[in-house]
């Protein structure tokens, strides 16, 4: 599903070149539950952001899908992002105007999907999320485990293959945090694919494949059997 | 995006940001406000000079002693004291073919009196004539008496507002005024009319021109107004009067002859310099409002930095966000320009009901370029800021504001 052949991103800081990723190599398969874990600045948001077409590589490959996004045009990879990537973030990026179910609807709004359509996926995530008496809530108006909870479900509402999620619980208690990651695992289990940021290594070590890197390099890579992450 | 939504999601944009949407929307109410009084302004004022005109009638000339306009030649020997202009020569007017009548003026502030009531008031000096041809009426009693230029009588008509100045609810028909030393009969109150040619003839009184050539103490006439009969040339009247007056004042032309249409053309290329310089002036403030929708998109867009990069995480192309941002600018524009344009109608019907008299009207051309520039400026103004915000990068956008928390 996603394969990355010597993929390179390089930042240019005053006359100093930085490498955010050096020479990546990285094959990941449909289903797979990876986290990445690593210290701060070692490059983790720098992947996901490419791997999520929000930032294109200096160097190398990033097949998608069996696309290469390296050379397709600008609104190809703006399609691929909305139709196959679902993204979540540590301080969650919900439109502060916007109501919960308004920013759940937000990438089939812009999709143009019809209003039907958009309000029954809607009203399904809701329920599923429990966040159906938080519909008309703004995001000031709900928890830090709410909002998180509207982001995934503004992620899950054009039903991505690869869920990118970049420090989820960063912001959130443990509590809240935990249910986040049950609820991304029970997304896992239901066949997506997904990918956890995380500095927590016991929410690190709850995947099946665990990735740690350090200035720009992935450093280990390391599978588990299914028996024993389910063990965790 | 489908467009329905697109313009959903402005609205929401615009209704739930109050302060931005208002301060945004008060520039180009203002904007376009401007544009309509001050062409009204403009308007009304020609209007208002060129009704008091065309009062006049068309087939009425004036002659006023003195050139007043250079027609080549040498400057008149006589300079500034050139020849009276005479009853006699009102009479000559009068025997042209074409004329049916003449009625000579003269004008001066005299104090009237009633008992002891006093005023300062405008005097006219002329014949019955100038009733008809000016549409005075009275309201009570007669106009001026039809007696020969020539024949003085101490009669008057008064203006309604002298008349309740003077004597109140009182009847003031059969009294008797004075005005330096000599008392008038009150024979006629003129109807209450406003203005004619700026004067108010309310405020008038008007008595038989000989009794007003001993009242000032002066031959000399301020004007003849000759009334053509209807279809007649008037160019070629004027010409006549010209040459008729050339002859009675030995050969030099020492009056001016003025038509409605001579005069109605000056005024117009006056109105029009008055109405374009008052349209610059308005186009000025849309312009400024132009660029404060410009400020006020570029300040929205740095505010929404992080909604920017959050849209195109969530696959929004480049063309979308510039979308978005026009269609926000435009619409509240729009609600913005009918806004002003109520408001601006509003003013003006206030103008009206406050200054009956002089017609402010927005003209049409205004109140669509205004429109139009309107538009054009926020489109223009918003798509540069817009363009912009669609160039961000995502990554940027997001983290930019994860930095600023
Ligand atoms: N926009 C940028 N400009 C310059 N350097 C950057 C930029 N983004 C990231 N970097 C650098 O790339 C490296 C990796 O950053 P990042 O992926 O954010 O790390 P992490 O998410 O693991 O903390 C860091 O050294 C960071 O300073
Ligand atoms: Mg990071």
């Amino acid at each position: 599903m996603i394969v990355l052949q010597n993929i390179s991103r390089i930042f240019q800081v005053g006359d100093q070149q930085v490498y955010g990723l050096n020479d990546i190599n990285l094959t990941i398969n449909k289903g797979e539950y990876v986290s990445v874990m690593g210290a701060s600045g070692s490059g983790k948001s720098t992947l996901l952001n490419i791997l999520g077409l929000l930032d294109t590589p200096s160097l190398g490959h990033y097949h998608l899908l069996n696309h290469d996004t390296t050379r397709v045009s600008e609104p190809e990879r703006d399609r691929l992002r909305r139709e196959h990537i679902g993204f979540v973030f540590q301080s969650y990026h919900l439109v502060p105007r916007l109501t919960a179910r308004e920013n759940i609807e937000l990438p089939l709004v812009l999709a143009g999907a019809p209003r039907a359509q958009r309000k029954a996926a809607c009203d399904a995530l809701l329920e599923r999320l429990s966040l159906t008496d938080r519909a008309g809530h703004l995001p000031n108006q709900l928890s830090g485990g709410q909002r998180q909870r509207v982001a995934i479900a503004r992620a899950l509402i054009t039903q991505p293959q690869l869920l990118l999620a970049d420090e989820p619980t960063g912001n959130l208690d443990s509590h809240s945090g935990s249910e986040v990651i049950t609820l991304l695992e029970a997304l896992h289990q239901e066949g997506i694919t997904l990918l956890v940021v995380t500095h927590d290594k016991s929410l690190g070590d709850r995947a099946e494949r665990h990735l740690e890197m350090l200035d720009g390099r992935i450093v280990v890579d390391t599978r588990r059997s299914r028996r024993a992450a389910s063990l965790a | 995006m489908n467009l329905l939504d697109r313009l959903e999601f402005c609205q929401q944009a615009i209704t739930r940001h109050r302060f931005r949407s208002a301060m945004l929307m008060l520039s180009v109410v203002i904007g376009i406000c401007a544009v309509i009084i001050l062409t009204s302004l403009g308007e009304g004022a020609r209007q208002y000079v060129l009704d008091e005109f065309r009062q006049l009638g068309s087939n009425v000339l004036i002659v006023l002693p003195g050139r007043k306009e250079t027609s080549g030649g040498l400057p008149s020997f006589h300079g500034e004291s050139a020849r009276d202009l005479t009853l006699a020569d009102a009479e000559a007017l009068e025997r042209l073919s074409g004329v049916i009548k003449t009625a000579p003026l003269i004008a001066g502030l005299t104090e009237w009196s009633f008992e002891s009531r006093h005023r300062e008031s405008f005097t006219i000096g002329t014949s019955q004539v100038f009733f008809r041809i000016r549409q005075l009426n009275v309201q009570r009693g007669i106009p001026l008496p039809s007696i020969e230029v020539g024949e003085a009588q101490a009669v008057c008509v008064l203006g309604s507002k002298l008349k309740q100045e003077l004597f109140g609810a009182q009847p003031a028909l059969g009294e008797w005024v004075r005005a330096a030393g000599t008392r008038y009969r009150v024979i006629g109150i003129l109807e209450d009319k406003g203005q004619a040619m700026g004067m108010d003839m309310s405020d008038a009184v008007l008595i038989p021109v000989a009794s007003s050539q001993k009242l000032f103490n002066q031959e000399g006439l301020f004007r003849v107004f000759v009334e053509a009969r209807p279809g007649s040339d008037i160019e070629d009247l004027k010409r006549r009067i010209e040459h008729l007056m050339r002859d009675r004042h030995q050969g030099d032309l020492d009056v001016t002859v003025i038509t409605q249409d001579s005069i109605m053309g000056a005024f117009n290329k006056i109105f029009d310099i008055l109405t374009y310089a008052l349209m610059a002036i308005a186009s000025i403030s849309l312009l400024v409002s132009g660029i404060l929708i410009m400020n006020v998109t570029l300040i929205s867009i740095s505010q929404r930095t992080e909604e920017i990069g959050l849209l195109k995480a969530l696959g929004a192309s480049r063309r979308e966000i510039r979308l978005i941002f026009v269609t926000e600018a435009l619409l509240i524009t729009l609600v913005a320009a009918l806004v002003g344009l109520v408001m601006a109608y509003v003013l003006l019907a206030a103008g009206r009901y406050q200054w009956p008299q002089i017609p402010f009207q927005a003209p049409l051309w205004a109140v669509w370029s205004a429109l139009a520039v309107a538009v054009v400026s926020a489109t223009l103004f918003s798509w540069l800021p817009a363009s912009k915000a669609s160039r961000l990068d995502p990554v940027s956008a997001l983290t930019q504001t994860q930095a600023r928390k």
